[in-house]
Order: structure tokens, then C-alpha cells, then sequence
């Protein structure tokens, strides 16, 4: 195996596109060392990103934020205009493993990992985050629920890599949150999860909405009936047990040893209504 | 081909050289001798192996030898002061806070991590805190005492 630690973007995908053999982008290493470990890869070539500056910054610009691909997720909770703004993104970031794993593990990771039940991608999602890619064609800018395409398959051609996620601007009033469902109280993989961001109208009706489901489905899914439901509603009973119904009539999940089709899509409904409550209030609706 | 690392362990320069697929952890306990980290599972589970890489919190074996180039490594090793032990170390040993010893390390450096961060931490962000670090003998509870013993020692409490 050889490895390189390229200090610009370019090297990179330069380095990338060059590969013969299996060529891996490593971040935060910890899907990647522990594929690598157990005998599931064994990569040619390994590109760190973590001396590349520009992937390895947090960024308020004019339309928002911008998360460079190698910022470990323990970095995004020390970032107290970030938690202000993306309460849900961040706390669905610091979800991940344990301490040490948020040392190193980084939200792109877990987008391009693939993993149905990637805990920062739902959150990521219903943030309307994007993601930036480079490649040997240049850049081009995806929504994040457009990366991942099957389980452990992303939508990145040969030579591309991901370089920074762009979170939008933020409306006055907006709130995000995001909640999984687990049999411990930490270092577990979701068995169902909801993210949902929302922005509110003076009188507390909600304006706009975005609600994403995790391990429910091969990919994470973005459900618009679901955000329809609560658009134009003051989050009553009535708009929330239509969330509900819509997150569950999406759900296309498995059976398997952490959770029954019927209990995922059942947990479904609950988690986005409390999710949907949670960023209600944190948009300031009462 | 190994590579060769110029590194920072524990304050001291130090150089080694190993194969690009070689984890940082066992670069520290086969090539440098430092075996006071140790390998429960090798998958990010358990926390034994447990150092601070630049100030963060990390698992040696989810870390690439040669990805040491030019950070600061902080391990248990670097945690007495000559023959003085760390307030967390004496709290262990004082509250009987280990059996067979294996998980110690990892805990010792996961909890000065978390005491940096928050020095007067509840029990319940303690647990959280150490939620990475298995331990298969003490059930957790010596482990939690020694910690806020240790925290309340070194706020001067
Ligand atoms: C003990 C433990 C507990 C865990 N718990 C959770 C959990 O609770 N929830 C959860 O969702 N996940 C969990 N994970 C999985 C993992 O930590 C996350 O998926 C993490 O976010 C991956 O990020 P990383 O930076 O470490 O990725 P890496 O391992 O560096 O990379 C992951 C994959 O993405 C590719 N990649 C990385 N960066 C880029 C890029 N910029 N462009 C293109 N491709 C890229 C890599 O080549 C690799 O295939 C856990 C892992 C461990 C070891
Ligand atoms: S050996 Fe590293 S976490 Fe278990
Ligand atoms: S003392 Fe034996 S594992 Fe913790």
C-alpha cells in the first residue's frame, strides 16, 4: 500500500486519478482502518486529506457555512456559531462512536461510507447541505441526498473527492433536530432515525420544511409529503400525525437483527414527530 | 517499503519507521516500546488504545502509523511526572478502580481528555464521557468514583 498526504486539492485528485489499483480518500479513518483491518479492502492506494488547509476548516461565508471534508466531527461541537445555527446537524455529528471515534471521524466520511444509517446524513439532508466535489473534470456541487446511491456506493466518478459541505443561509426562526433510536444510550448504529429543519413565519406558522429518514430505506430518503405536511400548520396534532403517516408510507426497510420492518416504520412516525417538535422550539414556535 | 515519521511522543522527538498500512497503535508498542497502550479489538471498540493526537482524543489502532508525521502524540506514558503519579492514576489505584488492568490505560487517557475539557464533570457526562472505554471486570462504578475523586483533587476542591 502506498500513501500519500498531498497538500492541495488538486494533488489530490491528481493522485486519484492517477491511481492504478484501488485508490481510497482517508479522513478520519474510521470506516476506512477498520474496513482495511477486518480484510474487507485492501487499498493500492490511501490519499489522506487532513494536510490539505482548505478541507480542514470550518467557514462562515455570506450564504452560510462551509465544512471542509477532513474537520473531525469534535471540532463541529467546539464551533459555537455552527451549534447555533445547526443545533441538530452538530448534535447528529457528535452522535457518532464515542469521544475518541469524534476525534477523528468526519461528517463527509459517513456521507461517502454510504451507510443507510449514517447518523450526520439525515441531518444533512434536512438541512438542505451540499456537497462539493473535485475531480479531474473539475468541480462540480451535489445535494448531499444525491451521493450516496446503494448501500456502501456513492454517485463519485473515478478521481473525484469530496472537498467541503455547504450548509445554506439560515432564516431567522429556523430549527433543526435530529433523533435516533438505539437499544443502548450511546456507541450504537441507528435502527430507525429522523432529521427535521424547519423555518417558522412571525406567527409561528411553518414556512418551509425538510424531514429525512435514516435506516429505513438503502439510502437516506428525503420525504417531501412529510415536510408537506407540517408546511402551513402551527405543528399541531392534526399536522403531526400527518408527519407521521408520510414518514412511515415512505419506509422501504429491512428485517434484521437490530429491528423488524413493522417496528422501523412504526419508530419512524415517532421519531420525526419528535424530532419535527424538538426543531419547532428551537425555532421559537410555542 | 516502510516510510520513515518524524513524531512528537509524550514531549520527546522521535523517529521511526514503519509500513503505510502499520496503526499507530502497534507502531507504539512493537517499534517503540511504549506498550502501556493496548489492542482490545483493533476495531474502535473498546478504547484500551486510547492517546491524544494534537490535543484530540483518538483510538491508536483507527490511526495509520505514518500518519504521525508532525503531530503531538500524547499517551499514558506521558501521564506521571517522574515518579509521580497523575492525580487520575493515584484515584485509580486508591479507589480500586481495576482488576486485570487491561482497559486502565485507556481510561486514564480518556478521562484526563474529558477533565481537560470539563473539570467538574456530573456522573452522568462522566459515563458519556467514557462511554468508548470498555472494561470487562469493575462494572464501571470504581471507574466513575476515581474519576470524580480525581477532578475534585485537581480542581484544588
Ligand atoms: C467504534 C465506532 C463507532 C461508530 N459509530 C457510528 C455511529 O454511531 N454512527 C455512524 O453514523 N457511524 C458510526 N461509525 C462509523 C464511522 O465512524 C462514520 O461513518 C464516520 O463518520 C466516518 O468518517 P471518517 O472521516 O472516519 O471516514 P473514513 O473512514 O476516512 O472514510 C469513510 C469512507 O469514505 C471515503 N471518503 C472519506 N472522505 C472522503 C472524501 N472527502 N471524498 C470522497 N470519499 C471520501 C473513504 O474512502 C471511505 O471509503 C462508527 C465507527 C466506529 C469505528
Ligand atoms: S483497540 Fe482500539 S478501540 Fe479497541
Ligand atoms: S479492569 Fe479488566 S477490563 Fe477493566
Amino acid at each position: 500500500m502506498q500513501y500519500e498526504a498531498p497538500e492541495t486539492t488538486k494533488a489530490a485528485v491528481s493522485l486519484l486519478a492517477k491511481a492504478k489499483g484501488s485508490a481510497y480518500v482517508l479522513a478520519g479513518g474510521s470506516d476506512l482502518l477498520v474496513r482495511m483491518r477486518t480484510g474487507f479492502i485492501e487499498p493500492d492506494l490511501v490519499v489522506d486529506i487532513k494536510r490539505i488547509k482548505s478541507m480542514s476548516e470550518v467557514k462562515k461565508t455570506a450564504t452560510g457555512f462551509s465544512i471542509g471534508a477532513a474537520v473531525p466531527c469534535a471540532a463541529l461541537g467546539e464551533n459555537k456559531a455552527l451549534v447555533k445555527a445547526w443545533p441538530g446537524l452538530v448534535e447528529a455529528a457528535n452522535l457518532i462512536g464515542s469521544k475518541q471515534v469524534q476525534g477523528r471521524c468526519t461528517i463527509t466520511g459517513n456521507m461517502c461510507n454510504a451507510g443507510p444509517a449514517a447518523d450526520s446524513v439525515p441531518a444533512m439532508v434536512a438541512a438542505g447541505a451540499r456537497a462539493v466535489i473535485q475531480g479531474p473534470k473539475g468541480k462540480r456541487v451535489i445535494p448531499v441526498e444525491q451521493v450516496a446511491i446503494a448501500p456502501g456506493k456513492t454517485s463519485l466518478k473515478r478521481g473525484e473527492l469530496v472537498e467541503l459541505i455547504l450548509l445554506p443561509e439560515r432564516k431567522p426562526k429556523s430549527g433543526d433536530a435530529y433523533l435516533r433510536f438505539i437499544p443502548r444510550s450511546e456507541m450504537d448504529i441507528a435502527v430507525v432515525s429522523a432529521g427535521v429543519n424547519l423555518t417558522l413565519d412571525a406567527k409561528g406558522v411553518v414556512t418551509s420544511a425538510r424531514v429525512a429518514l435514516g435506516a429505513v430505506a438503502p439510502t437516506v430518503l428525503l420525504v417531501d409529503a412529510a415536510a408537506k405536511a407540517i408546511i402551513g400548520s402551527k405543528l399541531d396534532d392534526a399536522a403531526l400525525e400527518k408527519l407521521g403517516a408520510a414518514a412511515s408510507a415512505a419506509c422501504r426497510p429491512i428485517d434484521d437483527k437490530r429491528g423488524t420492518i413493522e417496528f422501523r416504520t412504526k419508530v419512524a412516525a415517532v421519531l420525526a414527530k419528535r424530532a419535527a417538535k424538538i426543531a419547532y422550539k428551537r425555532a421559537g414556535g410555542k | 517499503m516502510a516510510v520513515l515519521v518524524s513524531t512528537t511522543i509524550n514531549g520527546d522527538a522521535v523517529e521511526f519507521a514503519c509500513e503505510p498500512d502499520e496503526t499507530l497503535l502497534d507502531v507504539l508498542r512493537n517499534r517503540l516500546g511504549l506498550t502501556g497502550s493496548k489492542e482490545g479489538c483493533a476495531t474502535g471498540d473498546c478504547g484500551a488504545c486510547s492517546v491524544e493526537v494534537d490535543g484530540r482524543l483518538i483510538c491508536s489502532c483507527l490511526m495509520l502509523g505514518v500518519e504521525a508525521e508532525d503531530r503531538e502524540i500524547e499517551t499514558v506514558e506521558g501521564m506521571a511526572d517522574g515518579a509521580t503519579l497523575h492525580p487520575l492514576q493515584t484515584k485509580f489505584i486508591e479507589h480500586a478502580a481495576l482488576q486485570c488492568g487491561v482497559c486502565t490505560p485507556g481510561f486514564l487517557v480518556a478521562a484526563k481528555a474529558l477533565l481537560a475539557k470539563n473539570p467538574d464533570p456530573s456522573e452522568e457526562e462522566i459515563r458519556f464521557g467514557l462511554a468508548g472505554n470498555l472494561c470487562r471486570c469493575t462494572g464501571y462504578d470504581k471507574i466513575v468514583r476515581a474519576v470524580q475523586d480525581a477532578a475534585k483533587e485537581m480542581r484544588g476542591a
